[in-house]
């Protein structure tokens, strides 16, 4: 129990640390190291209470391939050194105090709702409870997900597939002066048009113009 | 304060959308740092979902946490990629100079 106590502290003070310089630190990049460093240490949390399936999947999703994506667009958009002055900021800094006065009435219901919660007690024995624990989190987890909620997670599939089309046909961008192969011109050509017959005198030569 | 409980997670989530919160009224110049604020906001919302989901031994939780992480990728990309087309077209990202639909 003390060991339990002392990962979650250690991990959270790290998450909340990060989770301040994210918002806080003036480079992008140190910016998106942070939320890396923030995903990393929350999927420890998850894998430390027991939901390793989504710790992992935590680390493979964020860090893996949102927080590339995040690193890419930082780096090629050339805003890391773009300085986001927030406190020096002369003109219309007036939602500085409107943004930390609504947060910290978020913060505060948040934990007035914590304070006040309690769980009645046959909610926790609920429908797809956890009870048995010779099977893992990820065996259970897959029980019920291809199972009850198999047209969601269908569902959740179409919306990536979406996101990828969306994301495709957002960023290409068609080229001019670039020379591509075009199949139907290839195949569209006639014997008419791609051969010409010359009568060719002796001792003179033809001149082909190309 | 040793016993870690479910109102300790709760609380952990709480600080984190908080901040996230913060963040978006903080960078008003940096549109991706906003992104990365939202991303925050998600989070804390799973935080909230599995330690709601492990200490009353329900899986729906998790399940639905997994929907929100498929939620985020998608957001994130088509997020990132709007932001790339709207650099290449006009050049800048800083959102008081992001003002082409008059809003």
């Amino acid at each position: 129990m003390i060991v339990h106590a002392i990962f979650f502290y250690v991990f959270s003070i790290i998450a909340v640390i990060s989770a301040i310089m994210v918002t806080v630190s003036k480079n992008t990049v140190h910016s998106v190291f942070f939320l890396i460093l923030d995903f990393i240490s929350i999927s420890c949390l998850f894998i430390m209470i027991g939901a390793e399936f989504l710790g992992m999947i935590m680390l493979i999703v964020y860090v893996g391939a949102v927080a590339v994506l995040f690193l890419f667009v930082v780096m090629m958009l050339n805003v890391a050194q773009q300085k986001n002055q927030w406190f020096v900021s002369k003109d219309n800094s007036n939602h500085i105090p409107v943004g930390l006065i609504i947060s910290s009435i978020i913060f505060f219901e948040l934990i007035i709702v914590i304070g006040g919660w309690k769980y009645k007690p046959e909610l926790s024995g609920a429908s797809n409870s956890q009870s048995s624990y010779d099977i893992s989190n990820t065996h259970s987890l897959g029980q019920i997900l291809y199972t009850d909620y198999i047209h969601i997670f269908q569902i959740s599939g179409m919306i990536l597939l979406i996101a990828m089309i969306g994301a495709i046909v957002l960023t290409f961008r068609q080229r001019e002066g670039v020379k591509k192969q075009s199949y139907i011109k290839q195949i569209s050509r006639e014997r008419s048009e791609g051969i010409e017959v010359l009568e060719v005198p002796s001792n003179k030569g033809v001149k082909i113009d190309d | 304060m040793i016993d870690v409980g479910l109102g300790h997670y709760l609380t952990l989530g709480a600080v984190i959308f908080s901040i996230g919160v913060i963040g978006i009224f903080l960078n008003r110049k940096n549109i991706i740092v906003i992104l990365m604020s939202i991303e925050l906001i998600l989070l804390a919302v799973n935080i909230n979902l599995v330690s709601f989901s492990i200490y009353l031994g329900d899986l729906s939780g998790q399940v639905f946490t997994l929907f929100i992480l498929t939620v985020a990728a998608a957001e994130a990309a088509i997020g990132l990629a709007i932001i790339v087309v709207y650099y290449r077209n006009a050049g800048t990202i800083r959102v008081e100079e992001i003002d082409k639909l008059k809003g």
